[in-house]
């Protein structure tokens, strides 16, 4: 039995490969009882997510089904092999485990340590469980896999701090606040990243949330999105005294606020802080602004510098997040490794405690005499005998098997050695 | 059995340290956990410690350098375990335990002289002297800390160059209100602790105030706080001014403790002798 990984992912294939490969939840549904058809794959998974879409199977030999796969996606997806073929990468035994760990983990994703991919697996898990493409090796590499990433989310810095801008912003804003609660918002102008920050301020519990814009229109479009109220621009100074965070992403030349209007604010605030996000390009808020005493300003380069400090900081955890990878993997292969030598350890025990148990039979029948000390004494001499014979042949068959195609005859010739009927080593 | 228990709180500020500065350097709630147990722990012996002290010596145990240190550690453990069961800030414990853990080795090698003047530390109006000066003293310097913690976190927003503690500090809004809290809790002890020195020195020596060097610095360092507290009740200075005020105010209040004694003779100098 061998675990193969067969997919491409945002680093091999470029966008226009990957949509042709991409599989929604329902399309997932119908090929994965196909897939289980091609011949030598026993159980499968499919894993499609906008950046990646890969088969992990359970394979009763190598590398046959693997081709098989390939020939599958090709023509489930009515797109020729050749198309996608050199974006494909392939991963076998051990390297498959540590694929599946380490996509699970985040630490092959595009943005390192996002959250979303491990329950994108967990609906691909599920999904293939309900269709009963899973059995005893992928069910147990899924739940390991759960755990190794939720491992590596407790113990590493992988998850920890924003790596988007917008997000940033955020955690900046708490960093200042604490609390994100109550506080009041003031966008100035429009667009898509100044709007993804409200939004992400309202998910931490902003409320009051004011727009202004020059056309007082799409101000109280705005406005009603965010279920809060439009504002003129020229009110801005005055809505200075109440707000605390101000967002600014407007197209103007100029300063949209300046120093002047922010000190004369900050006395009738009794000096509670502001803080100043500037999204605009050329910039909307005065520099200088943030020399001003509890007064922060962030522009675009400033946040993006931040930014690039948590992605060097998720990168440095990553090493220590490999390393709770490796672990995992190393696990998973002495289970993985017995698995196939668990047939026939039963088959050995069962058979020499048969023995044991007839022999002793036998033999006690004839020695009405003994006591049931002796008794007992002449059981534990019979047991302990074959648990010492037993020992070591059981060791060498954990341990000793080598791997693949020879593993599984050396597997049979241990069984035909030892007399033991019908195991999974033999074909 | 006292002396053990003093020994006690030594090794238990000692491993809070260690818990703490663990915690701080790799942020896992276990360092944390063992470290606030540890300092719980030491905070306990100490009380116990001083329990004993008292009711062997029939008097407060504040006579000699070794058990003013005590008596000023343990207030100002005091502040912080009140503290930071209302505040959460975890991250302190890595500043304030070691503080503690070198106050108590400083007792440890510090003489334990019997008061020079017997009965005087008997009567109630100086033990609640004591008591509250050096929980003033103990709050005002966690507000110091707190103040320091502010102005470091508020450099890094500011610059926007976040260095190893951006992410370990708590937020400018929690330091700020701890901060200030703090010199509002450390402010009327200090009163108290201010008027009833005076009530006790007109019983004993017939006048209320002598300008001597310790009351005149003591003076200054009220009205350090006092000044800092108006100004953010009437004029709504925070954040930084109100963090450079708490150091300003640690700094005179360290001068007023040791300073003074050390420089010019009176009556609070046996205490600190070594």
């Amino acid at each position: 039995m061998e675990i193969a990984v067969v997919g491409l992912n945002h680093t091999t294939a470029p966008v226009t490969v990957r949509e042709c490969l991409a599989y929604s939840s329902e399309q997932a549904r119908e090929s994965l009882r196909k897939l289980c058809q091609v011949p030598d794959v026993e159980e499968a998974l499919l894993l499609s997510t906008c950046n990646r879409t890969e088969v992990l199977a359970s394979v009763r030999c190598l590398p046959a089904p693997v081709g098989g796969v390939k020939e599958f996606l090709a023509e489930d997806r009515g797109v020729p092999l050749k198309r996608f073929e050199p974006h494909l990468y392939i991963h076998t035994g051990e390297d498959a485990v540590r694929h599946v760990f380490r996509v699970a983990s985040s630490l092959d994703s595009m943005v390192l340590g996002e959250p979303q991919i491990l329950g994108q697996i967990k609906e691909s898990y599920r999904l293939a469980a309900e269709c009963g493409t899973t059995g005893c090796v992928l069910n147990r590499l899924m739940h390991k896999s759960f755990s190794v990433a939720k491992r590596v989310r407790r113990e590493t810095g992988i998850g920890g701090h924003a790596v988007s801008v917008s997000y940033a912003a955020v955690e900046l804003a708490k960093k200042i606040f604490d609390t994100l609660e109550g506080r009041k918002v003031l966008l100035v102008g429009a667009g898509e990243m100044a709007e993804l920050a409200v939004e992400h301020l309202i998910r931490n519990h902003a409320r009051d949330i004011r727009v202004a814009n020059r056309t007082f229109e799409r101000a109280v479009l705005l406005a009603r999105r965010f279920s809060g109220a439009a504002l003129k621009i020229e009110e801005i100074p005055d809505c200075l005294k109440a707000v605390d965070i101000i967002i600014s992403s407007t197209g103007a030349p100029g300063y949209v606020i300046t120093r002047d209007q922010v000190k004369a604010a900050l006395k009738a605030r009794k000096n509670r802080p502001l803080f100043f996000i500037d999204i605009a390009l050329p910039r909307d808020i005065d520099p200088d602004i943030n020399r001003l005493p509890n007064t922060y300003v962030y522009d675009l380069d400033d946040l993006a510098g931040v930014v690039d400090q948590n992605v060097a900081e998720r990168k440095k955890e990553s090493v220590r997040a490999e390393a709770i990878v490796d672990e995992g993997v190393i696990a998973f292969a002495r289970w993985f490794r017995e698995l196939d030598v668990v047939p026939a350890i039963v088959g050995l025990r069962s058979k020499a405690d048969a023995l044991c148990g007839a022999e002793l039979a036998k033999t006690l029948a004839q020695l009405r005499h003994l006591s049931p000390e002796d008794k007992a004494a002449v059981e534990r001499l019979a047991s302990s005998l074959v648990n010492k014979l037993l020992h070591d042949p059981i060791c060498f068959l954990k341990n000793g098997m080598g791997t693949g195609q020879r593993k599984r005859e050396n597997v049979a010739v241990f069984s035909r050695v030892f007399g033991l009927g019908e195991t999974e080593g033999e074909e | 059995m006292e002396s053990a228990l003093f020994y006690i709180a030594l090794a238990g500020y000692a491993a809070a340290s260690a818990g703490a500065l663990g915690f701080l350097s790799a942020r896992s709630a276990v360092w944390h956990k063992a470290g606030h147990g540890f300092f719980l722990g030491a905070l306990a012996a100490q009380t116990l410690h001083i329990a004993l002290a008292f009711i062997r010596l029939g008097h407060f145990p504040a006579s000699g350098l070794r058990s003013v240190l005590c008596v000023a550690i343990f207030t100002t453990a005091l502040v912080h375990a009140l503290f930071y069961w209302r505040y959460r800030v975890k991250v302190l414990g890595g500043f304030i335990y070691p503080v503690l853990f070198l106050g108590m080795s400083l007792a440890a090698f510090a003489s334990d002289a019997p008061p020079e003047t017997p009965g005087l530390l008997s009567s109630p109006w100086l033990i609640v002297h004591v008591l509250t000066v050096f929980l003033g003293d103990g709050a005002f310097l966690l507000a110091a800390f707190t103040g320091a913690a502010y102005l470091w976190q508020e450099h890094a927003i500011k610059t926007k160059h976040h260095g190893y503690f951006f992410k370990r500090l708590p937020s400018l809004d929690i330091l700020d209100r701890m901060g200030y809290a703090l010199v509002a809790f450390g402010f009327p002890m200090l009163t108290i602790g201010l008027a009833t020195g005076c009530v006790y020195a007109q019983m004993r020596w017939g006048l209320f105030w002598q300008w001597h060097p310790k009351e005149v610095w003591s003076l200054v360092t009220w009205l350090v706080y006092a000044a800092l507290l108006h100004e953010r009740l009437a004029a709504g200075w925070r954040g930084r001014k109100t963090a450079i005020m708490a150091i300003a105010g640690l700094l005179a209040l360290l001068f007023t403790f040791f300073g003074v004694n050390l420089l010019y003779s009176g009556h609070h100098a046996p205490f600190t002798r070594l």
